[in-house]
């Protein structure tokens, strides 16, 4: 048995390639539905087009990003309180 | 008082004394036995105030019955079934009884309708929930339980005391809404907010709650957190500061959660996240809102302890808890995995699963009210809950790496229980009508509408992508992360052992300096009055007789002359 063929069918690079591409897929149409759903939006941002999308990606990159600042300052290894 | 009035909390206290004398084959009888009774008092309570006992001016109200409070004591009793289910091979009975005096104290406290029976089960539950981190027996455990009972002993004093004040100003016990512009109800809100995880004292959470045993801990995530949110709920409504407290602590869940390798410190830092959303609702304090949060304790619950139980399914088969050792698992546990991916699902609201029907009724809340700002911080955090617990957690512990851990799922009351709440999970978010029909006011929202699907969709799996392209900037390192606590444990003790310290020195001077100056004295005394000293040099027995001799001679010259 090859090298991927013993690993688990879920992890093989070819199942992890076509997990990307039909997640893509999933996202651009998600997008598209913008086209037809009409919701009652609470103000001009959140009435953009694909404004769902697009907050969720920013304010997730924000997230990390903020985190990872803040880690610079407040990680520690974790035998830091060990006596 | 006749049966059916019997304080359905007590059933649990006093069960709980029964099970150290009960043996193996009678002891699951009680563990599962008792919450299902728990239930079924709490179930049948018609509304009303019953066991009312009287002591010296006051009264007792030891169960107040309305839609709020059963609807909490109806999930605590739910709740101990299903951890008991799960924690059926605990070793250590003591756990068990600490666990089930502190879920009879959780229910104690929501039904309590007076202030003085809420402050005694408010205690009880403190010191019960210490023993659950105690009982694991750990040198470890021990510290922390003992961090973690200072911290709730300091709140229970503000709530004695605001309890005090309180009674003072208006001569009443009674537990009902107040306005925060007495010293009273300002010191009870302080103390509520210690046990709801608030700012500053956000980490005795993090830092106890991971260090109770598999078991332990699912039952830690439900109770202390959710009866203070439903003392915040009946007592402090529409309090605008939560807004703020609230907003805070649901950013710095995430934050933290993020940094964290620890796979049941993440889950514990995303209850003061989920307890935040609840906390914004009590303080947006619409109809609208309090049923939001009362439906999100509800929820929460249900899902965290479903992602507690398959963390501690992991820790109970591997021993391990850090991300960096695990990884991979869902080759061999793949019920726990699917079961921790809806715990996952749930707390990140996805449709169709419990946390779609009740935080979005938070949200909906903040749009009704126009507080347009807190919309929008509250859909940045249903994102961010995603991220640092819809996805890192069931990513980081089952996928990831392949840690070359092959356990098997768990034994079967464990896979059991897990399977219980994956379903009730499930089951809320596609009927959710039968939690709104047992909710305080009457509910007039329909969340599976299509724009609301589609966008809640696009929100969680845009975050998912977020996650997966920011994958390099997550790696997860062997670290902790620093919060308040650092004040107490870091920076307080290296005062107090500098002070200590500084206090040693200056003693051992002043000693040395006394010592050297009684050392003086004696060595000037020895000199004079020693062996050899001028004063007290021993005389030989002639020469003091000659001596005498000659002062009689001297005396008989001066006499007769």
């Amino acid at each position: 048995m090859s090298e991927t063929g013993e690993k688990h069918w879920l992890v093989r690079q070819e199942t992890v390639r076509l997990l990307w591409r039909v997640g893509l897929a999933v996202l651009a149409l998600l997008v598209i539905g913008d086209f037809f759903v009409h919701g009652h939006p609470y103000s001009r941002i959140d009435g953009t087009f694909g404004f769902y999308a697009w907050y969720g990606l920013i304010t997730c990159a924000a997230m990390v990003i903020v985190a990872k600042g803040l880690g610079v300052f407040l990680k520690r290894r974790d035998t830091y309180y060990d006596n | 008082m006749t049966i059916s009035e019997f304080p359905p909390g007590l059933i649990l206290v006093l069960g709980a004394l029964l099970l150290p004398f009960a043996d193996n084959r009678i002891r699951p009888i009680l563990v599962l036995g008792l919450p299902l009774l728990t239930l079924a008092m709490v179930w049948r309570l018609p509304d009303g105030a019953f066991a009312v006992v009287p002591i010296l001016d006051y009264e007792l109200v030891l169960v107040r019955s309305d839609a709020l409070s059963r609807l909490f004591a109806i999930i605590f009793s739910i709740m101990t079934f299903a951890g008991g289910l799960f924690a059926l091979n605990q070793k250590r009975v003591m756990e068990l009884v600490a666990v089930f005096v502190y879920a009879g104290s959780a229910i104690g406290v929501v039904l309590s309708g007076d202030l003085l029976s809420l402050f005694f089960f408010w205690e009880a539950m403190a010191l019960a929930s210490t023993l659950v981190v105690l009982s694991v027996g750990s040198d470890l455990s021990y510290r922390v339980s003992m961090r973690y009972l200072l911290v709730h002993i300091f709140g229970g004093a503000l709530l004695l005391m605001g309890i005090v004040v309180h009674v003072f100003e208006t001569g009443s016990t009674t537990f009902a809404a107040m306005e925060p512009s007495s010293l009273g109800a300002i010191l009870i809100l302080a103390g509520f907010l210690v046990n709801a995880g608030a700012p500053p004292l956000s980490a005795w959470l993090s830092d106890a709650y991971p260090e109770a045993s598999y078991s332990g801990t699912v039952f830690l995530s439900a109770f202390t957190t959710k009866a203070a949110v439903y003392v915040l709920l009946r007592g402090f409504p529409g309090t605008e500061i939560l807004i703020f407290v609230g907003i805070f602590m649901i950013f710095y869940g995430i934050i933290y959660a993020l940094l964290e390798n620890d796979m049941r410190r993440i889950l514990a830092y995303s209850i003061v996240n989920q307890v935040g959303f609840m906390v914004t609702g009590i303080g947006i304090g619409t109809e609208m809102a309090m049923n939001g949060v009362a439906a999100h304790a509800f929820t929460h619950i249900i899902y965290k302890a479903l992602l507690l139980m398959s963390a501690g399914a992991v820790l109970y088969m591997t021993g391990k808890r850090k991300c960096t050792d695990l990884g991979g698992l869902f080759q061999s546990m793949p019920l726990t995995t699917i079961c921790g991916i809806v715990g996952a699902l749930s707390i990140s609201s996805f449709p169709l699963t419990s946390g779609f029907i009740s935080k979005s009724m938070i949200s909906q809340a903040a749009a009704d009210e126009a507080l347009i700002v807190v919309w929008f911080l509250l859909l940045a955090a249903s994102a961010g809950v995603f991220l640092h617990a819809g996805i890192k957690f069931p990513w980081f512990v089952f996928f990831q790496k392949d840690s070359g851990l092959r356990p098997p799922d768990p034994p079967w009351n464990m896979r059991l229980a897990m399977i219980l709440f994956a379903g009730l999970c499930i089951g809320l978010g596609i009927w959710p009508e039968f939690l709104y029909a047992m909710l305080p006011f009457p509910v007039d929202y329909v969340p599976y509408t299509v724009p609301h699907v589609v966008n809640m969709l696009q929100l969680l799996l845009f975050s998912g992508f977020a996650f997966f392209l920011l994958l390099p900037l997550m790696k997860r390192t062997l670290t902790i992360t620093l919060d308040f606590d650092w004040l107490g444990r870091r920076l307080g003790k290296n005062l107090a052992i500098g002070v200590g310290n500084a206090i040693d020195t200056a003693w051992r001077s002043l000693l040395s300096g006394l010592q050297g100056g009684i050392m003086n004295v004696l060595d000037h005394m020895y000199r004079s009055h020693g062996p050899r000293g001028v004063l007290s040099r021993a005389w030989p027995i002639g020469s003091t007789v000659m001596w005498i001799a000659v002062l009689l001679t001297v005396y008989l010259l001066v006499i007769y002359n």
